[in-house]
């Protein structure tokens, strides 16, 4: 069945919480998860407090500032900081994204901001998760120019609206940030590709350069790796690029049918 | 099946069996009997409404009319398929243990078959006379 249950070795428990920043006047709480793959102890959720003051206004800022100034261990990727590297997605009060284009008042409503890894992906330590499959999947759809015509002396040639038809589709970073929150990919992400590798798959299969349609959509026609969308429409919820997958999905399964119909 | 392991690579594990060529029957089957659910459960309010209060006669008079007799076994034949194709996915997408879900598969179209038959011959036995 589907797991709605953690296994036993990776339920919460409450961890530390650290103590306040002394004469911070402005100082917001954070519950961050926490495990660490060299001991035995199960993932807990320690608490930082931390002083906004002192701190820039993203979420990605309060993280460096804890580790900076509380608590070394904390782990978590990032690197460009500004919405284009995709490094520090995660979950910030049940919703996914960027840390860096997520500021904390946006998620912080209540004075408190709950922070988890990326869902139901195996954890490497603390926020980092293990995106080996993801990545597979990304490759699994082949995402590069495929052509049987010799390659022309310049550059393929592309009609101004044909390119137009690859905005929303080119600007992915491949975060995970969708296909981790898709609750088809949850349960089936052994099978079924997710938003974010179909969505790449689509920007190949509508590319009027590539020569590859017909068997890029044998590939993908599946009762798993393509037909697992139920149009549940979280990755486009959650997409911090504001790209639609679904949308993009759909057009897939248009194609699906058009060959057919 | 094909293993698991963790010595294999990541994209052989996604790859896995490799396409299966098939889906696109089923999701656009599961399309065409919804619209016909649409066009079909109208006409079978109608009926249902129109014998509201009315005798076991009245219902013989009118199922034994060939239009609304053929109205009937439509809306059960697409009812029973599209029940069918709807239960699959849920099955598929929620029971992962292989032997299970080919189980509950495999149960699930006998239990359409079955449904759709009982409603069928019921259907027929009072269009022809009761």
């Amino acid at each position: 069945m589907a797991e709605f249950n953690l296994p036993k070795n990776s339920r919460l428990t409450e961890g530390k919480a650290w103590p306040k920043p002394a004469g911070a006047k402005k100082v917001t709480e954070f519950k961050i998860y926490r495990w660490n793959p060299d001991d035995t102890a199960n993932p807990r959720t320690d608490t930082y407090y931390v002083d906004r003051e002192d701190c820039g206004p993203m979420v990605l800022d309060a993280l460096i500032w804890i580790k900076n100034k509380v608590d070394p261990t904390l782990t978590f990727r990032r690197s460009c900081r500004e919405g284009i590297c995709g490094s520090c997605a995660m979950n910030m009060d049940g919703k996914n994204g960027l840390a860096c284009t997520t500021g904390i008042d946006e998620c912080g409503a209540k004075g408190k901001v709950a922070i988890y890894p990326l869902p139901h992906m195996p954890v490497v330590k603390d926020l980092v998760p293990d995106l080996t499959r993801f990545y597979a999947q990304h490759a699994s759809i082949e995402p590069w120019l495929k052509t049987t015509t010799p390659a022309p002396e310049k550059e393929w040639k592309q009609a101004k609206d044909d390119r137009e038809k690859l905005d929303g589709l080119y600007e992915c970073i491949l975060c995970a940030c969708c296909s981790t929150s898709c609750p088809s990919y949850w349960w089936n992400g052994d099978r079924y590709l997710g938003p974010a590798a179909l969505l790449q798959a689509y920007r190949w299969l509508i590319d009027s350069r590539d020569e590859a349609t017909g068997e890029r959509l044998d590939d993908l026609e599946d009762p798993f790796r393509l037909y697992r969308c139920h149009t549940i429409m979280n990755c486009a919820n959650a997409c911090p690029k504001g790209l639609n997958p679904a949308k993009a999905i759909a057009e897939v399964k248009k194609m699906m049918v058009a060959r057919q119909v | 099946m094909l293993s698991n392991s963790s010595m294999r690579t990541p994209l052989g594990r996604v790859r896995g069996l490799g396409s299966a060529k098939s889906g696109t029957g089923h999701f656009w089957l599961q399309r065409v009997t919804a619209v016909a659910n649409v066009i079909l459960t109208i006409g079978f309010l109608c009926v249902v409404l129109s014998l509201i209060g009315k005798p076991y006669g009245a219902a013989i008079a009118t199922l034994s009319n060939p239009f609304v007799a053929i109205l009937m076994l439509l809306f059960i034949v697409s009812g029973a398929v599209h029940m069918r194709l709807g239960m699959q996915v849920v099955i598929e997408d929620y029971i992962q243990h292989e032997g299970l879900k080919i189980l509950a598969v495999m149960a699930n179209t006998f239990f359409a078959i079955a449904v759709g038959a009982a409603c069928a011959f019921a259907l027929l036995k009072i269009s022809f006379g009761g």
